[in-house]
């Protein structure tokens, strides 16, 4: 029954719909995946006793024919999604032992939809990072090695674990979330396709908070039918979330196969970088042929404020993770470490509680929130902000359809290899996704290829806000041009 | 700009994270680097740009003043560290 971990969604829904194997054989096929794929360290907590019983449940309900649009599917989420009565931790010890008693709004749609859950992935330390190197449980296994290389290399990050599991075929798909580059970095490491959908598409409640004008959720999945799927589910009004946005969802689905022709495609001179290995390059030129051939029209276009997307984001990613995480005091959740007063206790339990990355981020982002400091920093960092968006918006208002860009500057590296003596190194990972928060547009990474060492690489779409439709006609495109890619097995 | 090691001090006491005398110069170089790189800000022209509030073009929605959730008090004092009934236990803050 292993080879029920191969199928895509897709194809695992239709197997279901024709009763040629119930949702319970697919689970327990996964859990078995799983438990043989420790090494990879992709999960931080199984839940295979709840897996099995939503598995019966769905069963029954297919049984009876009146199965949601996930029903029996197996899925993964990530450890910062609040699932009730389950462990979340963000991967913090901060949070420690956290049991919700609430479930995250994204989640509770996909258990709606009948999708089954086999536990909490692990992820960077409340999401910042680009490695999943920073998680207090340790760091991700990419099921991804170099040709002749036992070297183990990151799955990427913050959704290193989501990531890492689909393409190691542990889980059909994920949740995941992304505020610099979070779901599409790792997305490109791996050859999953990852989805960051325009800003507010996604309710962001029950999700432990990073920066959260940035932040937004989306899967990480096999195709990019199976990530159409998985974001219609996710995807929603809540008004528990006052910036999600209330318009009603596509089926994404149906945009999968329609033609792009005629469809104008932007290829931002500024992303073309000195120094870029000419490997992305290439990849790069043959999506933009794939695309051609497939009836669109391919435009060069600028975006000429690029290279201070990094830089900002650096103000107002940390300004905005400082204010959210104020809330680990240790008093009403989570780790405390005794003080003599109230004070010590604060910062004793977030001293010890906060890894490095995240102390470093809670004191830059304090440092340009605090007085005589705000303009010089923070406005200024707002400010490029509306420029950088500007930029897309100019960009979108001569008739460009969507974007294409490479999705990471590099195939996936080894673990403890970057960031180690300057962290700027590892932040110019997310140089070409952080732009797609800056500007709150939906943006898809797509696998494309492979570098010479045998290595995964992904290209990016970049769409108009809430037309992540177009980003799935175009992003079949590339998947129909370059194939998908599936790692030799080694765990 | 950068910092020196008394601001280093003054902001891990702001964002009420201890640091030891020993992790000072260390963090110290960590967010100058920081602040080097986000130093190439400063040749961006914003004059009369208005700075970002809202990446979503939207009015901020309200709700009705009424009360719609509670009598909880079981479910937030679950997780709590130390608590008595349902408080949330401190050390004394005043004398």
């Amino acid at each position: 029954m292993t080879d029920l971990t191969s199928l895509t969604l897709a194809e695992a829904r239709k197997g279901l719909a024709a009763k040629t194997f119930t949702s319970l054989e697919l689970t327990d096929a996964h859990l078995s995946a799983i438990e043989a794929a420790r090494v990879l360290n992709a999960f931080v907590m199984e839940t295979p006793e709840q897996a099995r019983d939503m598995a019966r449940a769905v069963d029954e309900k297919i049984a009876k024919g009146d199965a949601g649009p996930l029903a029996g599917i197996p899925l993964g989420i990530k450890d910062l999604f609040a699932t009730k009565g389950v462990r979340t931790t963000a991967c913090s010890k901060i949070l420690g032992n956290f049991v919700p008693t609430y479930e995250s709004t994204i989640t509770s749609q996909l258990w709606r939809d009948g999708a089954v859950m086999l536990g909490k992935l692990n992820n960077d330390e409340f999401a910042m990072g680009s490695a999943n190197e920073t998680s207090c449980f340790g760091p991700v296994g990419n099921p991804w090695r170099r040709e002749g290389s036992n070297t183990t290399l990151v799955p990427g990050g913050s959704s290193g674990g989501s990531a890492s599991a689909v393409a190691a075929l542990l889980c059909m798909g994920a949740t995941a979330t992304d505020t610099g580059g979070s779901i599409r970095q790792p997305a490109a490491f791996t050859a999953t396709v990852g989805i960051k959908p325009t800003y507010g598409r996604c309710s962001r409640w029950g999700i432990v908070a990073f920066a959260s004008s940035l932040d937004q959720a989306g899967p990480i999945a096999r195709s990019v039918r199976d990530s159409a799927m998985l974001l219609r589910s996710m995807a929603g009004h809540d008004p528990k979330d006052t910036t999600s946005v209330d318009i009603p969802v596509p089926d994404y689905e149906a945009a999968i196969g329609k033609s792009v022709k005629g469809m104008k495609i932007g290829i931002p001179r500024e992303y073309r970088l000195d120094g870029m290995p000419a490997e992305i390059e290439k990849l790069w030129s043959e999506g933009a042929a794939w695309l051609k051939a497939a009836g669109a029209e391919l435009v060069e276009v600028s975006l000429p404020h690029t290279k201070y997307a990094l830089p900002a984001y650096y103000i107002v990613a940390p300004a905005e993770a400082s204010s959210n995480l104020a809330r680990y005091d240790g008093v009403r959740y989570g780790l405390r470490e005794q003080g003599r007063n109230i004070n010590e206790l604060y910062e004793n339990t977030r001293a010890e509680g906060f890894g490095a990355e995240v102390r470093r981020r809670v004191m830059i982002g304090t440092y340009v929130l605090s007085a005589g400091y705000y303009d010089a920093y923070y406005l200024r960092a707002q400010k490029v902000r509306t420029l950088i968006k500007k930029d897309f918006e100019d960009c979108f208002a001569r008739g460009v359809d969507a974007i294409l860009t490479p999705a990471t500057p590099s195939a996936a590296f080894g673990i403890g290899e970057k960031g180690g003596a300057d962290p700027v190194e590892m932040y110019l990972n997310d140089i070409f996704t952080v732009t797609v928060n800056m500007a709150g547009l939906p943006g898809i990474a797509v696998p494309a290829g492979k570098d010479a060492q045998g290595l995964p690489l992904g290209l990016q779409l970049i769409g108009r806000p809430f037309e992540e439709e177009t980003l799935f006609s175009l992003g079949e495109v590339i998947e129909q041009a370059a194939g998908r890619f599936t790692p030799a097995r080694w765990w | 700009m950068s910092v020196d090691a008394a601001t280093v001090r003054r902001i891990a006491h702001l964002a009420r994270i201890a640091v030891s005398e020993g992790e000072v110069p260390h963090l110290q170089g960590e967010l100058n680097a920081m602040l080097a790189f986000v130093e190439q800000l400063s040749e961006v022209n914003v004059e009369g740009v208005e700075p970002m509030t809202s990446v979503t073009p939207m009015q901020m929605k309200k709700r009705q003043d009424v009360v719609d959730d509670g009598e909880i008090a079981d479910d937030i004092v679950a997780n709590a560290p130390a608590t008595e009934g349902h408080f949330f236990l401190v050390p004394k803050v005043v004398e």
